[in-house]
């Protein structure tokens, strides 16, 4: 085990599939020579040359399309998508192409192909560089999404997502980047548990809240909070968005009977949205409240001035934490 | 030999394009194609006739397919032969190519079967054919797409240090996107080992050439710093040549070309169309003299490389062809409901195998099969 941050846990994933698979090449816009504009590929140029680790033109769609051809040729390509709000312009490829090839021809062509995308707010940061899209890719059928919310998450999930014969969207939350924690980089693909897994990040008894990303944190520290309140809450990381793990959700939910689903993008047809969904359907007769959501709301990503306002914080989690609970005096949840 | 002119009155006919056939079948001498086509002995010059008459017979079943029910759809490529065989007949069987959806010409010269060019037509399939075995990507809907899988998988051929080469084909609409624009970007700055066939056959459904440019296509792609040539695009020996310059710079480690085939779409954008609604008949019939197939005839003839007999041969196979389409398309039978929830992954995947148990549980409560 060694204390890395997640962004250096990134890295030494990054380091160990094109160490580990000569098929394995990297592309995105200043991955190379700067490594990246958040350190995240620092010196992978260095170690495995400019025909693995390419510095590719400003052009998205370009990135990814050439991705698809190389993946055809049997290539892994690792593409880097700069921040969140710059992946549209590669939309059409990523839905027409990555996660429909392998449908079109009946297995014939694979798309073993990952997206990573430096993703979502609450770092200060300009107009387009805070979003949250990842509902647009979990509703695309022949994608995996995934999201990692730990260094020992984004060194794993990230090698799995490697090895993945289907192409994963994998969005590493940026607020994270500097956050240390410890990484067990020998941990063997076959042991570990698989990618589609969620985690119980924290147990409890009480009600469960059901999240991912950098929110697993924000949960986790109301969860801290409501225990000196006397509630045991438990903490459901995600970790995949597509294909969800409701079999790990439900089994809380009904054990709780109470739930909220937070997460940073906006509630209308969120992630939060399919999740509560599936709760009704699975765990109707478990529930002894509505299920809440506390969530971004249904507004463009604001200014970085006011981001504290859109982010769902600790009290805004606690707050709906009470109304499953029935503990706001004349309030129930609805 | 490259595309160097600049002016837009060019645009839509075929001024300035590189040319060995009038159109009457004369062979007019091109210092810098002719060698290209020098070893072109009568079989392969009587191949060349033979898979551009075989492409037309196969367009005309498909058409008359689509008329009788048989297919949902059919986009003619009639007119167009020449750009198809030549180009893809100067292509080795490495190659990869990274085709639109009117490339029926390509897939024959490729070596298709005669259900690969009807399943997906017809609704059964997105798409049929063996793409490794063949070397032919899915046929591409979204126009211009291609164009980045061709350029990415000459970047993976240059990592393998192959001489393969990537061809894309696409038409003059396409030259307005995005993709067709970055691709050429990656193209160059990469060298990649990828050729990029424009077939401008005038008309995007109803749209003019003069929508999409206004400045002569073939013009383009040297501000990319990528060669290009204007070549005419119902001339098969020119085909060949300009195709033969393109796929010898990229096996040479010089990069990509672009090439611009002139030639034109003589039906409607696909058989869901009626053109009558936006071109004059006597721009057709002027087309019509310029026919791809006739040219060459006129001139194989002169040369005694082909006769009656010859032509009747071809005219048989064709036919043949014709009747194994039509049987593999009214033979296909539809594949069991279970099939839809196959191969959208290519590992396990719970919900959706839940999914599908929960249909195939729906359909057993009506005690169906399918």
């Amino acid at each position: 085990m060694v204390a890395l941050t997640l962004g250096a846990a990134v890295n030494a994933a990054l380091a160990g599939a094109l160490a580990d698979d000569d098929r394995v090449v990297l592309l995105g816009e200043d991955i190379g020579r700067l490594g990246g504009v958040f350190r995240v590929t620092d010196g992978l140029l260095e170690r495995f040359g400019a025909d693995r680790v390419i510095d590719t033109p400003l052009a998205e769609a370009g990135i990814v399309g050439t991705a698809v051809g190389l993946a055809m040729r049997g290539y892994r390509p690792v593409v880097e998508i700069q921040f969140d709000g710059f992946v549209y312009p590669a939309f059409d490829q990523i839905v027409c192409q990555v996660a429909k090839l392998h449908y079109r021809t009946n297995g014939r062509v694979r798309m073993p192909l990952v997206i990573r995308i430096p993703w979502a707010g609450g770092v200060g940061a300009a107009e387009h560089h805070s979003e949250s899209p990842e509902a647009y890719f979990v509703h695309t059928a022949g994608l995996r999404v995934v999201a990692a919310s730990t260094p020992q998450d984004a060194h794993l999930l990230l090698r799995q997502a490697i090895a993945s014969d289907d192409p994963v969207i994998f969005f590493e939350p940026k607020r994270l980047y500097h956050a240390k924690g410890e990484v067990d980089l020998d941990l063997d693909l076959a042991d570990a548990p698989p990618l589609h897994l969620a985690r119980v990040a924290r147990e409890g008894t009480d009600a469960t809240i059901v999240t991912y990303g950098a929110q697993v944190r924000v949960a986790l520290d109301a969860a801290l909070a409501a225990e000196d309140e006397g509630l045991s809450l438990e903490v459901i990381d995600l970790r995949s968005l597509s294909p969800l793990d409701m079999s790990t959700v439900a089994a809380s939910v009904r054990k709780t009977g109470r739930v909220v689903v937070t997460h940073e993008a906006a509630r209308e047809a969120g992630v939060g949205a399919e999740i509560v969904a599936s709760i009704t359907e699975r765990c109707f007769a478990f529930l002894e409240a509505a299920p809440q959501r506390v969530t971004g709301h249904d507004i463009p990503y604001p200014p970085a001035k006011l981001e504290r306002h859109h982010l769902p914080d600790l009290d805004r989690i606690l707050h709906a934490v009470d109304l499953v609970c029935d503990r706001v005096p004349g309030e129930v949840a609805r | 030999m490259t595309y160097t002119r600049t002016d837009a009155a060019d645009l839509a006919e075929d001024v300035g394009a590189a040319r060995l056939l009038e159109p009457d079948g004369t062979r007019v001498a091109d210092p810098s194609l002719d060698p290209l086509v020098a070893d072109l002995a009568p079989d392969a010059l009587r191949a060349l006739h033979r898979d551009m008459v075989l492409t037309r017979r196969l367009d005309a079943e498909g058409v008359a397919l689509q008329r009788q029910g048989q297919l949902a759809l059919w986009a003619p490529c009639r007119g167009q032969e020449a750009v198809q065989i030549g180009t893809a007949h100067a292509l080795a069987a490495g190659d990869f190519v990274f085709p639109s959806y009117r490339e029926h010409g390509v897939l024959l010269a490729r070596g298709a079967q005669p259900a690969d060019y009807v399943l997906a037509w017809r609704g059964e399939e997105h798409s049929a054919y063996d793409h490794a075995a063949i070397g032919v990507a899915p046929l591409q809907i979204i126009i211009g797409a291609q164009s980045l899988h061709a350029t990415g998988w000459a970047m993976g051929a240059q990592r393998d240090g192959s001489t393969d080469v990537a061809v894309a084909y696409y038409g003059d609409g396409a030259t307005s996107q995005g993709d067709v624009n970055e691709a050429l970007v990656f193209a160059s700055s990469f060298r990649a080992p990828v050729v990029f066939v424009c077939s401008n056959n005038q008309w995007a459904i109803s749209e003019p050439v003069t929508v999409q440019a206004r400045f002569p296509i073939a013009g383009r792609a040297p501000g990319f710093g990528v060669p290009s040539m204007r070549v005419d695009g119902n001339d098969v020996l020119a085909c060949v040549a300009a195709m033969r310059w393109a796929l010898d710079r990229a096996r040479r480690g010089e990069g990509p070309s672009f090439l611009e085939a002139v030639t034109y779409r003589m039906g409607p954008h696909t058989t869901s169309d009626d053109p009558t609604r936006y071109r004059d008949a006597a721009e057709v019939e002027r087309w019509a003299r310029r026919d791809p197939i006739a040219r060459f005839e006129a001139y194989l003839r002169a040369e005694g490389v082909l006769d009656d007999d010859a032509v009747a041969e071809v005219d048989a196979a064709a036919d043949a062809l014709a009747a194994a389409v039509r049987a593999a398309c009214i033979g296909a039978t539809t594949r069991p409901a279970d099939s839809l929830f196959d191969h959208v992954y290519a590992e396990p995947h719970a919900p959706l195998a839940a999914q599908k148990a929960e249909y195939r549980a729906y359909l057993d409560g009506f005690g169906e099969d399918e």
